[in-house]
């Protein structure tokens, strides 16, 4: 399949990234905007970037965010972890269908997620006296983020060489040892994986929130959407243009690494090879 | 403590926040505000009828549009060398690290009556567009929103063909085109399938690229279930029963696609 890549291809692919890039251009061009408009150009300003740190409101949102999404990677991943080990060491008639249980929340409809989370919270709510607020928005995070997490690891925990864990024993360590000091080393990248694709699902979500954070508490993307049944404010132009500057960032220094490592090691293969 | 006994709390956590929450959902899809049992729910449905078929169709619509532009990319991606290969995955995956909401309201800015795409054609004296407020306006932002995740799994599918296999194909005497028709895309079939998936289920039931996109005139499944349940119309009971239909008409028309595409498969004859 390598073949260069014909001029109609490169015109494709031209017309795509700019199909999937205009609109992110659009918000940060306009984060620099002189004015509210977000239409026309009136002249360069950081006046929204500092509003951005002096806005309370935004910022708070943008904390809570933060807070939900941390906490709700590392306590998925803890779930998850053990979900998945267990899983794996399961019966298929066992495995099978809690596994398809546990693909609910990844196959359902956001939205239908987001109610059905609501009827539960508010009916045991109302037994136990409790509102909808931080506790059922971290709930309903880590309960659409843990699926994701097991369906990282599974794969991983396929690929041990089960006589590594029996050498373990044999060697005199306990279950619980090898499970440190053999299961967990072997599958962390998945690990890390998930806890990874938990925190940016959590950070992203907007509909599960709606509709289980209750009207005390608000997270970034809920504070946005409130935004835009008004108008938004550039100041979110500016807080979305920093946020995506660190993200790409991150992604060129992460990726730049690979190749480099990458190229040592295919320089090294060639040194053995002479 | 045997490792399968490792998964029992989150087997306990899936009982009360996965499965409850959905036998809830019937609970209440089958009951009236007073708790009586009732089929009322079910049977107004009718009157949602029109909402059913707007989103149908119009999830439909952007389905097919993500897998005519998102097929092309996947394929030209899985054709070029490692490290363009590398970087075009990124450029395609790096729009989801910034909020959806922003990237449709952006949509706005660039689609309305005074937007930026008008100004461009009233600058080339084109004649302008009416988009903005209309179903092409939310089908534009649905494709926007969910191409990659059409385009993901069709690459990675292209990606793992056996290059043997299009060799063998190609001295065998097949021109190009007929290895793409006979060969490619049968063996991607799988990939568009979960694509088609990843697609479809968020279009059905999509509320907030009708409220921006479509201003209201645009109403969709989504909006109709949040107003049952945030909105104005506060009814969860019929709000429940619209969301079970909803699932039921995406899982039956999920299965048989994925019907349809095992035959496919088989055709390929390897």
């Amino acid at each position: 399949m390598k073949k260069k890549p014909s001029f109609f291809a490169r015109f494709y692919m031209a017309f795509i990234m700019l199909f999937l890039y205009a609109p992110i251009f659009v918000l940060i061009v306009f984060s620099f905007n002189s004015t509210r408009s977000r239409t026309v150009w009136t002249g360069f300003s950081f006046q929204w970037y500092q509003r951005l740190f002096s806005d309370g409101t935004i910022l708070d949102a943008f904390y809570t965010t933060l807070i939900i999404a941390a906490l709700a990677a590392v306590i998925s991943t803890v779930l998850g972890t053990f979900a998945a080990i267990g899983f794996y060491n399961m019966r298929s008639r066992w495995r099978t269908p809690l596994t398809q249980i546990n693909n609910i929340p990844m196959m359902n409809a956001d939205i239908v997620t987001g109610v059905s989370l609501s009827l539960l919270f508010i009916s045991i709510g109302s037994l136990l006296r409790f509102r909808l607020g931080f506790g059922t928005l971290l709930i309903a995070h880590i309960v659409f983020c843990v699926p994701y997490v097991v369906l990282a690891i599974m794969p991983k925990l396929r690929q041990i060489d089960r006589n590594l864990v029996d050498a373990a024993c044999d060697l005199g360590c306990t279950w619980m040892k090898a499970f440190w000091k053999v299961i967990i080393p072997e599958i962390r990248p998945g690990i890390i994986n998930g806890m990874i694709i938990a925190f940016t699902l959590s950070i992203d979500d907007f509909v599960i929130s709606y509709f289980t954070a209750g009207g005390n508490i608000m997270t970034l993307p809920m504070q946005i959407f409130s935004m835009t049944r008004r108008r938004v404010s550039p100041e979110i132009n500016a807080l979305s243009t920093i946020l995506f500057l660190s993200v790409l960032t991150l992604l060129i220094i992460i990726n730049v690494r690979d190749i480099k490592q990458e190229e040592k090691l295919k320089k090294r293969h060639a040194a053995l090879n002479n | 403590m045997k490792p399968k006994y490792f998964s029992i709390p989150y087997v306990g956590w899936m009982a009360i926040f996965v499965v409850a929450p959905i036998i809830l959902v019937f609970i209440y899809a089958f009951t009236t505000p007073t708790g009586a049992l009732t089929l009322r729910n079910f049977s107004d449905m009718g009157l949602f009828m029109p909402v059913f078929i707007r989103s149908f169709r119009l999830a439909f619509i952007s389905t097919i549009v993500c897998i005519l532009l998102g097929y092309p990319v996947a394929y030209i991606l899985a054709r070029e060398n490692q490290r363009v290969q590398r970087v075009l995955f990124l450029l395609i995956m790096l729009p989801l690290w910034m909020n959806f909401l922003l990237r449709t309201y952006a949509w706005m800015s660039i689609l309305e009556n005074t937007g930026l795409l008008n100004q461009l054609l009233t600058a080339l004296s084109l004649p302008p567009v009416r988009i903005i407020n209309t179903e092409a306006a939310v089908v534009i932002g649905m494709v926007y929103n969910f191409l990659p995740f059409m385009i993901l799994p069709i690459y990675s599918v292209i990606v793992k063909i056996d290059r043997n296999l299009l060799e063998a194909a190609q001295d065998l005497g097949a021109n190009s085109l007929s290895v793409f028709r006979r060969l490619i895309i049968p063996l991607s079939i799988p990939g568009i399938l979960s694509g088609v998936t990843m697609v479809f289920v968020p279009a059905v039931s999509a509320f907030v690229i009708t409220q921006l996109l479509g201003g209201g005139m645009v109403f969709l499944l989504g909006d109709l279930i949040e107003m049952q349940f945030l909105g104005t119309a506060h009814n969860p009971h019929v709000g429940s029963a619209i969301s079970i239909v909803m699932m039921l008409v995406v899982i039956a028309f999920v299965i048989i696609m994925n019907k349809f595409g095992a035959g496919e498969e088989r055709t390929v004859g390897l």
